[in-house]
């Protein structure tokens, strides 16, 4: 029998960068917040020997135990899916601060576009441009309504980007908190090739600090010293923005947040209308408690928070036979796979520095910023080089031809590890109607409840995208001034065991149509008023970006809504 | 551009760190650069000596105590250390898989929490997948690792009537190619699947910080010029020309007690 604790005002499931964004915001306004995470907590000190690779990019330190809780995977409705066993294709994050510990930093607000995909597809092309079972629909929220909330985030995380940015993104009300990162030679020979062919760009909107910074809540950061250790790992300096340095301890000293690690939700409680508490396991010991509360609120990576509305049989599930209901609805990922490797014989670069968000891009060919007429596919990508930190044991650079052993490569991978400059494509994922989340018939979690199945392939779409992108990437490669250049041009099926991003989307989707999205534009659900569900798992589709920004936007929407809620109630549209 | 100072890097990084991160010092700090990291900085910079010969950074002249089995028995140690030689040969560009422990690295992995895929989703049931469905194998890494060894010996014994590690070096690369391209099998699991695990498992070796055992003396991170676990590129990231710099391990970075 679970014990019963006192009532609370809000209870926020998982303490990433919505759970972290969301308490900051609250706890400030004088709201009592219960934060539960199911990792246990992490500060900068436990990065002091970090600059592992073994460790934190090859053994996953920082990722949640799948020995607990996994995913299981098929392509298609056919087939039977299968547990992800080991990582691969994604990493989920576990832990204080989530996936936003272990992110590169790179920061791109979506495309006004992307908000009005649908309604803005159709005024160009016409109805028949959208393929069959391609489910791409309006947000229920513009680029515009969502602008202000972009401004705090980037405050809050003391973003680092241009003052100028090219005139095919959206427009910006307040610039940058801090100028630009430094520009590595890589990074200008990419920007001198897009130019001279007539393109736009910009240096990357970045997290990882390029000069010490305070933000409005008065919390002093040191800027990144480029050590090459991002992505996968945390940042020791606080340079990197992540929940842990930013929000979380700007909530702790209202006094207002009861933070509780290794408390892992399995059940939201509700009468089928309302939401009267969340049920979790202290982890340690395996006692179970329910914490009642006024608010619920989901802040989990997409598969917790569909997987949680499921288990708790919460929303309508999607059905994709019958296209009708909305909880696991248009998941989508990001359609990596388009890129030119230019190979320098005469000159090395600095590839073990770098940053997780240093690097340089172009949006000419992302969104609906080039004629798709005579395209056969939809969206595109944002073309970038980033110079992330390269190390030796997962970058094994190679011509192609090279043997996979042995002693020429051996030879290959150590004369080229300085000298091969990447151009890459970040493709858009478009939904479909056979690609979606629901709870798996066979496989269990370690507390005996079903896994969350992904039903996910890459389609013509993708394909199509890829190989368009891939010719782009060679046009400016070319110009890079390498001695040869290798495009890499074709996806095949979705593979789950080679890594490839983890800008996972989609599941509780945000709408204007109560039938066939979860949320309403305050990321309120429409099945029940107060639970607001918050993350990626909002995206419709994902563009041809990262989501954290994004993401970061719409904690802060949600922040306002819970407290328009505490105040009126009722649904908040 | 060669470090001038190869034995000092790593309190010069940490005093360009100090340097760069000053004003956060200065301030009330909520987040970001905590105590314990600044404080160990400073004691660092009272002992400004270098490193003694035999120290980290050079080779030791004494025994390694370190260097014993945890897992592997006597043969399959000896397998290991043949066969990683040839994946990662020694070459004019410097040291093959043994000279840098890499069969001490695969030892100590399948006796860690890897080998016994303690943080991997085990349970069952097990059924045979597509190959986008990624790894489904009952076997843990340990027994997949092992076994596979015990058959590459089996494989060699058989064609060539004797131990792996007694074949010629081409005969070695015929029998590796043979387990590469599942020309046999190992208790009904594709080779294949050994082999690619054990490929990764010799890369890792040879690169990974040597607290693991592999990569000794850092010699595989100086064959590619990598500079290891530094504190700080800030001074050299916008620069043309290619900086050399002496890598540095996470033992550099440890403060003793």
């Amino acid at each position: 029998m679970a014990t019963k604790l006192p009532k609370v005002p809000v209870v926020i499931v998982g303490m990433g960068w919505v759970g972290g964004i969301i308490a900051s915001e609250l706890t400030k306004a004088g709201i009592s917040v219960v934060g539960l995470e199911r990792g246990k907590s992490r500060d900068t000190q436990d990065y002091y020997h970090v600059h592992d690779e073994l460790r934190y990019a090859s053994r996953y330190e920082l990722m949640q135990d799948l020995s607990k809780e996994t995913v299981s995977f098929r392509n298609t409705m056919k087939m039977r899916a299968l547990p992800m066993r080991t990582y691969g294709s994604f990493l989920l994050g576990e832990g204080l601060g989530g996936a936003g510990v272990h992110w590169n930093g790179q920061y791109y607000r979506f495309l006004p576009y992307d908000f009005e995909i649908y309604s803005k597809t159709v005024e160009r092309y016409g109805k028949k441009k959208i393929p069959e079972n391609m489910t791409i629909r309006d947000w229920g929220i513009t680029y515009e309504e969502l602008e202000p909330y972009f401004v705090k985030y980037e405050q809050m995380a003391g973003i680092s980007g241009e003052t100028e940015l090219p005139p095919n993104i959206g427009k910006m009300s307040k610039p940058f908190a801090t100028g630009p990162m430094k520009k590595s030679p890589g990074m200008k020979l990419f920007e001198d090739a897009a130019k001279k062919l007539g393109y736009h760009p910009y240096v990357i909107p970045s997290a990882n600090l390029s000069e010490p910074y305070k933000n409005p809540d008065g919390v002093e950061r040191a800027p990144c010293q480029y050590c090459g250790y991002c992505e996968r790992f945390g940042c020791e300096y606080g340079a990197k923005a992540d929940p842990v340095v930013t929000v979380l301890p700007v909530a702790k000293q209202t006094g207002k947040l009861d933070l509780r690690m290794h408390s892992n939700v399995t059940q939201i409680i509700h009468d089928g209308k309302k939401a009267t508490g969340v049920t979790y396991v202290h982890t340690p010991t395996g006692e179970e408690y329910t914490q009642p509360a006024d608010i619920v609120i989901l802040a989990g990576y997409l598969f917790t928070n569909v997987r949680l509305l499921l288990l708790s049989k919460l929303g309508k599930p999607y059905n994709p036979e019958t296209d009708t209901g909305a909880v696991g609805r248009n998941y989508a990922y990001q359609v990596n796979g388009a890129s030119t490797s230019a190979f320098y014989e005469d000159r090395e670069f600095n590839l073990a520095m770098g940053a997780g968000a240093l690097g340089s891009s172009i949006d000419d060919f992302n969104g609906d910023n080039f004629d798709h007429s005579d395209l056969k596919f939809l969206h595109g990508a944002n073309i970038r080089f980033t110079q992330t930190g390269l190390r030796p044991i997962q970058y094994q650079p190679v011509p192609a031809g090279t043997p996979k052993w042995g002693a020429e490569f051996k030879k290959a991978t150590i004369h080229n590890s300085n000298r091969v400059l990447s151009v890459a494509g970040q493709g858009a994922s478009m939904p479909n109607r056979y690609h979606y989340l629901d709870l798996d018939p066979e496989y269990k979690d370690a507390f005996g409840q079903p896994l969350i199945r992904m039903t996910f392939d890459f389609e013509d779409q993708d394909r199509e995208l890829v190989k368009f992108i891939a010719q782009k990437t060679k046009e400016i490669a070319d110009q890079m001034g390498g001695t040869k250049t290798e495009i890499h041009d074709s996806i095949k099926q979705y593979n789950i065991v080679p890594y490839q991003s983890t800008h996972n989307t989609g599941g509780t989707i945000m709408g204007s149509d109560p039938k066939t999205s979860v949320v309403n534009n305050y990321l309120q659900m429409w099945d029940a008023e107060n639970v607001f569900i918050c993350g990626a798992s909002n995206f419709p589709h994902n563009s041809g970006y990262n989501p954290t920004a994004t993401v970061g936007a719409l904690a802060y929407r949600t922040a306002e809504g819970v407290q328009k809620y505490l105040d009126k109630g009722g649904s908040l549209v | 551009m060669a470090n001038d100072k190869p034995n000092q890097p790593q309190d010069e990084s940490r005093r360009r760190f100090l340097k760069y991160s000053g004003t956060a010092l200065g301030g009330v700090v909520l987040g970001g650069v905590i105590g314990g990291l600044v404080g160990s900085n400073l004691k660092q910079t009272e002992k400004e000596t270098a490193p003694e010969p035999g120290k980290s950074g050079t080779a030791p002249e004494n025994k390694d105590y370190n260097q014993a089995l945890m897992f592997f028995n006597q043969d399959q140690f000896l397998t290991a250390e043949a066969a990683a030689e040839r994946l990662f040969p020694k070459d004019d560009l410097g040291p093959g898989a043994k000279e840098l422990g890499v069969a001490f690295f695969i030892d100590h992995q399948m006796a860690s929490a890897f080998g016994t895929n303690a943080r991997d989703y085990m349970q069952p049931p097990y059924y045979k997948a597509e190959a986008t469905q990624g790894y489904q194998l009952v076997f843990k890494r340990r027994e997949l690792i092992a076994l596979g060894l015990d058959a590459m010996n089996q494989y060699s014994n058989t064609k060539y009537q004797k131990p792996f590690v007694e074949i010629a070096p081409e005969e070695q690369d015929a029998v590796l190619t043979a387990f590469e391209t599942d020309k046999t099998e190992i208790k009904d699991v594709p080779s294949s699947n050994f082999f690619a695990m054990f490929l990764n498992l010799t890369l890792e070796g040879a690169y990974a910080d040597p607290l693991y055992g592999g990569n000794r003396n850092m010699a595989g991170w100086k064959m590619r010029n990598f500079p290891g676990n530094q504190m700080s590129y800030t001074d050299y990231i916008e620069k043309e020309e290619f900086v050399k710099l002496e890598p540095l391990s996470l033992h550099d970075h440890l403060e003793l007690g």
